[in-house]
């Protein structure tokens, strides 16, 4: 058939630059890489000139790709697959970028960019280290082409083309029966509701920046393999993990808080499947800093370095099989779709799991017996038992190191305790081992997978990863504080206890003022998990003072010396606020004010429930809130509601209003999917999301009250019965609130005779409180009555009575209260500026070293 | 890495598995496993996943108004198993269109109280033809 009304060549020329790019790439790798092993000047220099043009094609061609899309998406092509599936005409601009790299193909688009940004700045800068870095970098872009290509060999797809055209996917579609179906397509899938929220334009791409920036240290330490400069590599490596580790670090966060806002997990972090896979190479490549450093003041932990850099780009790849792979299925709530790639994904993380293997072993014949073993093990794991997947990395890695510790010398003296480097390696193994322990606690869904078992997470996902955690949280809180206090190869005792002797006071003071008056009683899991949040609260400010004190006792004030002292400092405080915010959440919505739920009606789990309804337009009580569902808004294009909830502080009369909204029943995904929204103080937040809403249909009330003024005895008629007015008093004793002598509230009793007969009480009141009015109606749902007591007339009272016809529009919510979490905030800020700050100052001393 | 450093270490993890074992456990390292209907009957009080399907022939309950903190309903699986499912908490919205629900609990006499359900709903963001076509068909004239 001829189609008409298709535009087709965007796509094509889109799909050539995938090709060109992994041809063009591949050149560059292959260029680059004899240019970095050959011995002679004249070889090198062409040799490199060949990978030069090649990349800068590569980087052209991925670019080209990436503005493709983004324009493909921008004009509702919806021929494209993906274009369809992950975009819609509703979409404000911004999102038309969270589109684009919001599915595993388009991401995969945003990390190769990336890389070809790195790849430019590192031709721009490193000089002779140019050739080995980008023949690996060059390798790694070969690699994600692959994963983008879309073609067809004997069978077996590799790769998955953004440019795929949607007939050609799903050529049993109806709609593929006219010749005019572009034009019949009206409009896409839409974006992913959880998607469409701010952080969802600029997490993803300070997240792959991250991802992607950790390619650059691997490929200084596989360059150094490869040219046999085994130490050399490090100085120019080192800027590079900096800002890898500053940029990884706060992309992790900006997914924390997306989470905060968008999703409704009740916070910033789960110890999600997915959370972990990006958080576990964050903590190798910290542990590898430290290691790098060690090496270059003391020439010691080389080979640890190169182990915990390599590392730390194997997990990022793990961490892509992770998520991509469909793995983890059951126990994320956000992976992507399974794209039918998984072994092409495994092969990627295979190839770099043993290239420092092979890199590592010395000699032709080592190299061939070294790759011969992965290609054997590749095979035992396809043919024989997948338990040889698991192996061979284990097998790969164990090679690496004996490898290592053949190549590099390693120093026999052993360090002294009191030295500064001793402490360092100690806590990066003890971040290693959190990391190794986080990865073994995910990969539950691999090892299902391998041996076939059926091994679902905890009960209490989140305590089995904390309850070990903690322990790290305090080792690490603790070497922070006191590590740049010592000095390297040795420290005098009456050195370290006179410069720490003022922090140590004054953080003893000040951790156990918050621990006295701070209220961190979080006895969920008993006294003895308390006393080690207690321990970690008082490490993290100790953290966070002995560096503040150490900018000006160790470094005189020096803010450009200072990018360790900021960065641990920030650190600290992250601690700190991720202590007190989780051991301190409040439930703020407890359903324990006996309006609608009978408490004994809880029975089962004993605990009050965390929702709260409230009913439109009228003003409940919530602990120590006055909650009012003022009214909602619909957004002018999506089936999106936003709600107006006013707070009313009890105590200090503040008031404030939220406005949580939620999707409904978007574009065909029936229910609702709601985004939280916060009040923001400076030590807490007031934090609130939507879990139902009322059937708009069976509830069209727009009935008003009306009033009447009579006396005692009195009766009021409504339509199905009538209400006599038995008392007014001040502070009655009554079933909805208890007044204190302080209180000057004015109460109704009311006697409700419905027509069937039931006898029902109401108990409007309003509050008098310095010169303020609070009324507060009660409501008789079975009745449909909203009961306010309204004036004192004389000696009489105006009562208002509204009936509604249906059922009232209600909306059930949770409401939170995060104490400090902008510690957590505040500390991300200040470890990134500290990261920042170390990373300019290795680059002006490597400028200066020449 | 040296002696002292292997010690070191050694004492350390020692140290916190020691301590580990010492606190509570609260359900924290009580792996649990995915059982049928059947199965987690059988395990009564015991923590389980269970994969099952909503019963759309039995009525579900849940009144916002009355009780925010209460639902129940009917699940079936795949090898003929029924119970009754108690939950806790606000009605996940599109409950009522989940193809597939994994609920964490445990059996308490004749009734699974679920401590947190996961639901997998035909999502249009996966790539089953069906909710394709249902998509097309809605945005196509």
């Amino acid at each position: 058939m001829d189609y008409i009304g298709e535009q087709l060549v965007p796509g094509k020329i889109g799909h050539f630059l995938i090709i060109l790019s992994f041809v063009s790439s591949l050149i560059a790798a292959v260029a680059y890489f004899i240019s970095a092993r050959s011995n002679k000047p004249v070889d090198q220099e062409s040799w490199k000139r060949i990978g030069r043009v090649a990349f800068f094609l590569d980087a052209i061609s991925v670019l080209g790709v990436f503005i493709i899309l983004y324009t493909l998406i921008e004009n509702h092509r919806y021929e494209y697959q993906y274009v369809f599936k992950n975009s819609g005409n509703d979409l404000e601009p911004k999102y038309i970028l969270s589109s684009l790299w919001s599915a595993s193909e388009g991401s995969f688009i945003l990390w190769t960019v990336w890389h070809a940004i790195l790849g430019v700045i590192l031709i721009a800068t490193a000089k002779k280290w140019e050739a080995p870095v980008m023949s690996v970098l060059s390798f790694a872009q070969v690699c994600l082409a692959t994963m983008m290509l879309g073609l067809h060999f004997f069978n077996v797809k590799i790769g998955a083309s953004p440019f795929a055209l949607f007939r050609e996917q799903m050529p049993d579609l109806p709609v593929f029966q006219f010749a005019d179906y572009a034009t019949r397509i009206k409009d896409g899938n839409g974006l992913n509701m959880l998607l469409q929220n701010y952080w969802m334009v600029i997490h993803p791409p300070v997240l792959f920046l991250g991802f992607a920036s950790t390619v650059v240290p691997f490929a200084f330490a596989m360059g150094g393999l490869i040219t046999k400069k085994y130490g050399e590599w490090v100085k120019p490596a080192l800027p590079w993990a900096l800002f890898s580790a500053c940029v990884l670090g706060v992309g992790i966060m900006m997914g924390g808080a997306w989470a905060y806002e968008s999703l409704s997990f009740g916070g910033y972090w789960a110890w999600d499947p997915v959370e972990n896979a990006s958080l576990v190479p964050w903590l190798t490549l910290i542990a590898g800093l430290h290691t790098l450093i060690i090496y270059k003041s003391t020439g010691r932990s080389l080979q640890t370095s190169f182990f915990l850099i390599a590392l730390t780009f194997i997990l990022i790849l793990y961490s892509t099989f992770l998520t991509r792979s469909g793995i983890l299925g059951e126990t994320s709530v956000h992976s992507f779709a399974d794209l039918g790639m998984n072994a092409q994904l495994y092969l990627f993380l295979y190839v770099f799991f043993w290239m420092p293997a092979i890199a590592s072993s010395i000699g032709l014949n080592k190299k061939l017996i070294a790759i011969g073993a992965s290609v054997l093990f590749l095979l035992l794991a396809g043919l024989v038992h997948p338990f040889f997947a698991l192996i061979s990395p284990i097998a790969a890695l164990v090679l690496f190191l004996v490898n290592m510790n053949k190549i590099i010398p390693s120093i026999k003296k052993e360090e002294a305790a009191s030295s500064r480097e001793f402490w360092m390696f100690i806590g990066s193994l003890v971040i290693l081992f959190s990391a190794l322990i986080i990865t073994y606690q995910t990969s539950t869904p691999v090892f299902n997978k391998i041996f076939g078992t059926n091994r679902a997470p905890a009960q209490d996902v989140e305590f089995s990863y904390n309850r070990i955690q903690i322990f790290i949280a305090i080792i690490i809180g603790l070497l922070t504080a006191i590590g740049q206090y010592l000095k390297y190869k040795e420290t005098g005792t009456q050195y370290f206890f006179k410069k720490i002797g003022l922090p140590f006071i004054i953080s003893a003071v000040a951790a156990g003022l918050i621990l006295a008056f701070g209220n961190i009683n979080y006895d969920k899991y008993g006294l003895g998990f308390l006393i080690f949040i207690w321990m970690a609260v008082a490490c993290a400010v100790f953290a966070i003072i002995a560096n503040f004190s150490y900018i000006w006792i160790g470094l005189k004030g020096k803010l450009k010396l200072a990018g360790p002292s900021v960065a641990h400092l920030g650190f600290g405080m992250m601690l700190l606020g991720i202590l007190i915010s989780s051991s301190k959440k409040e439930v703020l919505s407890n359903n324990t004010n006996g309006i609608f739920v009978p408490l004994e009606e809880n029975k089962i789990t004993g605990k009050v429930g965390e929702n709260y309804t409230l009913l439109k337009g009228v003003k409940m009580d919530m602990g120590k809130y006055w909650v009012a569902y003022e009214g909602d808004s619909s957004h002018p294009k999506k089936s999106q509601k936003y709600f107006k909830i006013h707070f009313t502080d009890k105590e200090s009369h503040e008031d404030f209003t939220l406005r949580p909204n939620a999707f409904i029943d978007y574009k065909g995904n029936e229910g609702l999917s709601a985004n939280p929204d916060a009040r923001h103080y400076w030590n807490y937040d007031v934090f609130a999301y939507i879990t139902a809403l009322s059937d708009p249909e069976k509830t069209k009330d727009t009935s008003a009250f009306k009033s009447k003024t009579i006396g005692p005895g009195d009766t009021i008629f409504y339509t199905s019965g009538y209400m006599i007015l038995d008392s007014v008093l001040l502070n009655p004793e009554n079933p909805r609130v208890t007044f204190s002598p302080k209180d000057t509230a004015i109460v109704a009793k009311l006697t409700v005779n419905t027509m069937d007969g039931k006898k029902l009480m109401a108990w409007p009141f309003f509050y008098l409180r310095e010169n303020h009015l609070d009324f507060v109606p009660d409501t008789l749902v079975a009745q449909g009555l909203t009961i306010q007591l309204q004036k004192l007339v004389d000696k009489k009272f105006e009562i208002g009575v509204k009936e509604s016809k249906g059922v009232q529009d209600f909306l059930t919510l949770k409401v939170y209260k995060f104490p400090f979490i902008n510690l957590l905030w505040l500390g991300t800020l200040l470890m990134a500026a500290g990261l920042i700050i170390s990373m300019v100052r290795r680059i002006q001393i490597n400028k200066i070293s020449g | 890495m040296k002696k002292t450093h292997i010690v070191l270490l050694v004492l350390i993890i020692g140290a916190i598995a020691a301590l580990i074992s010492l606190m509570p456990k609260g359900g924290a390292d009580m792996l649990s496993s995915y059982e049928t209907i059947a199965g987690a009957k059988e395990k009564s009080g015991k923590f389980v996943h269970v994969v099952a399907k909503l019963d759309k022939t039995q009525p579900i309950d849940y009144d916002a108004i009355k009780n925010p903190n209460h639902l129940s309903f009917t699940a079936v699986d795949s090898t003929g198993g029924k119970v009754k499912v108690v939950y806790n908490n606000a009605k996940p919205d599109n409950l009522e269109h989940s193809e597939r629900l994994v609920m964490k609990g445990k059996m308490n006499g004749d009734v699974f109280e679920c401590n947190e359900i996961l639901m997998k709903c035909p999502s249009k963001y996966t790539d089953d033809p069906t909710r394709i076509q249902e998509s097309m068909n809605k945005n196509t004239n």
